[in-house]
C-alpha cells in the first residue's frame, strides 16, 4: 500500500509554554506509545515526531520550538494543513509488568506520556528538565505520583533524573524501567538499571529520511534506528557500540553525539 | 550458492545496491551477514555535500521514489569509516560519483588506495543536475569517465552504473566496455518522476522530482539488461526491482551475472539476501538448473 503523506488539518494548538506546543488532529491513527510518524511542512522540510496523546479519533504532536522546522510547526494555526506519514518504528512493549517506572528529559516525556496512560500497572513517574519551563505536561498524570527535578532548582528537587532514579531504585523493585530524554541522560538510567539487574527500554533519537529502512541515514551500530529501534531494550543495548556515543550527520559523516546535536538545534 | 565474479568468491549472487544502507562499516557488515554477496557503500562524492531536504524517500507501495541527492562527507573525511573498512571480511564495492571527470579520478584514485573489491561509477544518478546521469545519458561522456578512471585505478574492477534514461542503453554499455570498464550495474533508478499533494498544491519531494524502483520498474531493467548483453560481452550487476528469487531468475536469463537488490530491503527485510538466494537456488534445483546454464537463456 503506498504511503504518500497524508494532510490533516490542524484541529487545536495547544501552547504548553514558551517552549513547548501541542498540534491536536480530529483523526484516528494507527499508533503505539513509542512509534514515531514524519511531519511534512510543503515546501519546508519533514521531520520525525511521536504521537504524545492518543485517543480512538484524536491525536497530538508535541514540538519543542528550537530550530527553524520546529519554530514554523509550533506558529501554525487551527485549520493549517500537515502533512503525516507512518507511524514508523517498533514502540515500548510492555508484558504485564507489576511495577514500573518512566524516566523522561524534557521533551523525552512526549513518547512517554500515552505509554504512562496506557499501562495498567504500579507507575512511577520520574520527570526532569534543565528548568522548570522545559518540564513538559507538568500536571498531566492525575493518578500517578511525579518525581520533578530541574537542573537549577527551579522547580522539585535539584539535580538530575538519575539522581532521583536511584533513590527509587532503592525503595522499589520495577519490572521495567522507560526512559527517553538526553542520549546521555539514557545511558545513565541503563548503566543504574544494568547494575540493579532490572530491564529498561529507551528510545533513541537520529537524523532520518525513508523511515523504514531502506536509506541508511540513521543507523546507530548496526541497527536502523527508524525500523530496529526507535526503542531499544537492554539486552541489545549491551551490543550498541554506538549508543551514547557516535551518530551520522545529514552528509552521512560520522561525529561524536556533542557534535551531532549541537548541528541538530540549530 | 558460491558464485566467482571477476575473480572474487561470492558467498551468494546477490548484490546490495548503492545508496541502500551502506552508510558505515556497520550496517554493511550486518547486510553481508544476512547472505548478501557484495555490499556497496553509499555513493562517494569529491566533496561534503548534505543532498536534498525531506521529503527524499517515499514508498508507493508498488516500489519507492527517492532523491535523497547524493549525501557525503567527501572522500577526504571519512577516515574512520577506512580504518574499519580494512579490516572487513566481506566483498566491497565502492561507489563513487564526480561533477567532472577530473572529479572522478580524483575520487577514484584516492579511494582505489583504500583496496575495495570493486569500483562502482555512479554515472546514472537522477539527483542532481551536475552528477551522476548528466554523464551516463552519453556514449562520449561515460566513455571519458571510464577511460580516465581506468588509468588510476590499477588492478581494481571498475564497474560503471548505468541509467535506463540513456537514449541506447546498449551504446553506452559499449561505450564503457571499450573505455576498459570490467562489469557494468544497470540500472539506476527510473524517471525521474514526480509526486504531487494534491490537497497543499504541491511536489511532495523536496527536489520535487526523483528516481523510481522496486517492482514497478523491474520489466524496465530486465530490458535494459538484455540489450546490454547484446552490446557487450561484460559481466553485468543486473537490478531494478529484483524482490524474489523468480524475479533473480529473469534476470539471470536477461544476461546477468549477479542480481541487485535495493528497494526489497523494504518489502521484504534485511535478510531479502538469503531469501532469494534461497528461492533462487530452489528453482534451479526444480528445474534441474544452473546459473551458467540459465544465463543469457532469453537470447535467441
Amino acid at each position: 500500500m503506498e504511503k504518500k503523506p497524508v494532510m490533516l488539518k490542524i484541529d487545536q494548538v495547544q501552547h504548553h509554554n514558551e517552549n513547548y506546543a501541542t498540534l491536536f488532529f480530529n483523526h484516528g491513527i494507527a499508533f503505539r506509545p513509542g512509534q514515531f510518524i514524519m511531519v511534512w511542512l510543503p515546501e519546508i522540510d519533514e521531520k520525525p515526531y511521536t504521537v504524545s496523546f492518543h485517543s480512538k479519533e484524536r491525536f497530538g504532536i508535541t514540538i519543542e520550538a528550537k530550530g527553524k522546522f520546529s519554530q514554523r510547526a509550533v506558529a501554525l494555526k487551527p485549520g493549517d494543513l500537515v502533512g503525516v506519514r507512518g507511524p514508523f518504528g517498533n514502540g515500548f512493549s510492555f508484558e504485564a509488568h507489576a511495577s514500573v517506572c518512566f524516566v523522561a528529559g524534557g521533551c523525552g516525556m512526549a513518547p512517554l506520556a500515552p505509554m504512562i496512560e496506557s499501562v495498567p500497572c504500579s507507575k512511577t513517574i520520574i520527570q526532569g528538565a534543565r528548568s522548570d519551563d522545559y518540564l513538559l505536561f507538568k500536571d498531566r498524570f492525575k493518578t500517578a505520583d511525579v518525581l520533578y527535578s530541574t537542573d537549577d532548582g527551579s522547580f522539585g528537587q535539584k539535580g538530575f533524573v538519575t539522581d532521583a532514579l536511584a533513590d527509587a531504585m532503592a525503595k522499589n523493585m520495577f519490572d521495567m524501567v522507560y526512559a527517553c530524554g538526553p542520549e546521555v541522560m539514557m545511558k545513565k538510567v541503563f548503566d543504574l538499571c544494568e547494575a540493579n539487574s532490572v530491564r529498561c527500554q529507551v528510545s533513541l533519537e537520529r537524523y532520518m529520511r525513508c523511515g523504514f529502512g531502506v536509506c541508511g541515514a540513521c543507523v546507530c551500530g548496526k541497527e536502523r534506528v527508524c525500523v530496529d529501534g526507535p526503542v531499544f531494550e537492554s539486552q541489545r543495548l549491551r551490543t550498541l557500540d554506538d549508543f551514547n556515543k557516535k551518530a551520522l550527520l545529514k552528509s552521512g559523516k560520522e561525529v561524536s553525539l556533542t557534535d551531532y546535536f549541537s548541528w541538530r538545534s540549530v | 550458492m558460491n558464485v566467482n565474479f571477476l575473480g572474487k568468491q561470492l558467498k551468494s549472487p546477490t548484490v546490495l545496491a548503492s545508496g541502500i544502507l551502506g552508510n558505515s562499516f556497520d550496517i554493511l557488515e550486518r547486510v553481508h551477514g544476512a547472505g548478501c554477496g557484495i555490499v556497496t557503500m553509499k555513493s562517494i562524492g569529491p566533496a561534503p555535500r548534505d543532498g536534498h531536504n525531506n521529503p527524499t524517500v517515499i514508498d508507493l507501495g508498488h516500489g519507492l521514489i527517492n532523491a535523497v541527492g547524493l549525501p557525503t562527507p567527501g572522500y577526504r573525511d571519512m577516515d574512520e569509516e577506512w580504518k574499519a573498512l580494512e579490516k572487513r571480511a566481506f566483498p566491497l564495492n565502492a561507489s563513487i560519483y564526480g561533477g567532472s571527470v577530473s572529479e572522478f579520478v580524483e575520487v577514484a584514485k584516492f579511494v582505489a588506495e583504500k583496496n575495495p573489491d570493486f569500483i562502482e561509477l555512479n554515472i546514472s544518478c537522477p539527483n542532481s543536475e551536475k552528477h551522476g546521469m548528466l554523464f551516463g545519458t552519453n556514449p562520449t561522456s561515460s566513455f571519458d569517465v571510464v577511460s580516465a578512471v581506468k588509468r588510476v585505478t590499477g588492478s581494481i574492477p571498475v564497474i560503471p552504473k548505468l541509467t535506463p534514461q540513456a537514449l541506447s542503453i546498449g551504446e553506452i554499455a559499449k561505450a564503457c566496455e571499450d573505455a576498459g570498464a570490467d562489469a557494468l550495474c544497470a540500472i539506476n533508478t527510473a524517471g525521474p518522476g514526480m509526486l504531487i499533494d494534491i490537497e497543499s498544491r504541491k511536489p511532495i519531494l523536496a527536489y520535487k522530482k526523483g528516481g523510481l524502483s522496486g517492482p514497478m520498474i523491474r520489466p524496465i531493467a530486465v530490458r535494459c539488461v538484455y540489450e546490454i548483453c547484446q552490446q557487450t560481452t561484460l559481466p553485468v550487476i543486473g537490478l531494478g526491482g529484483v524482490t524474489t528469487g523468480r524475479d533473480a531468475v529473469e534476470m539471470i536469463m536477461a544476461g546477468a551475472t549477479l542480481v541487485g537488490v535495493g528497494s526489497a530491503v523494504k518489502s521484504r527485510g534485511i535478510d531479502v539476501f538469503s531469501t532469494i538466494t534461497r528461492e533462487l537456488a530452489q528453482w534451479l534445483d526444480d528445474h534441474g538448473a544452473t546459473l551458467e546454464e540459465i544465463r543469457g537463456a532469453a537470447h535467441g
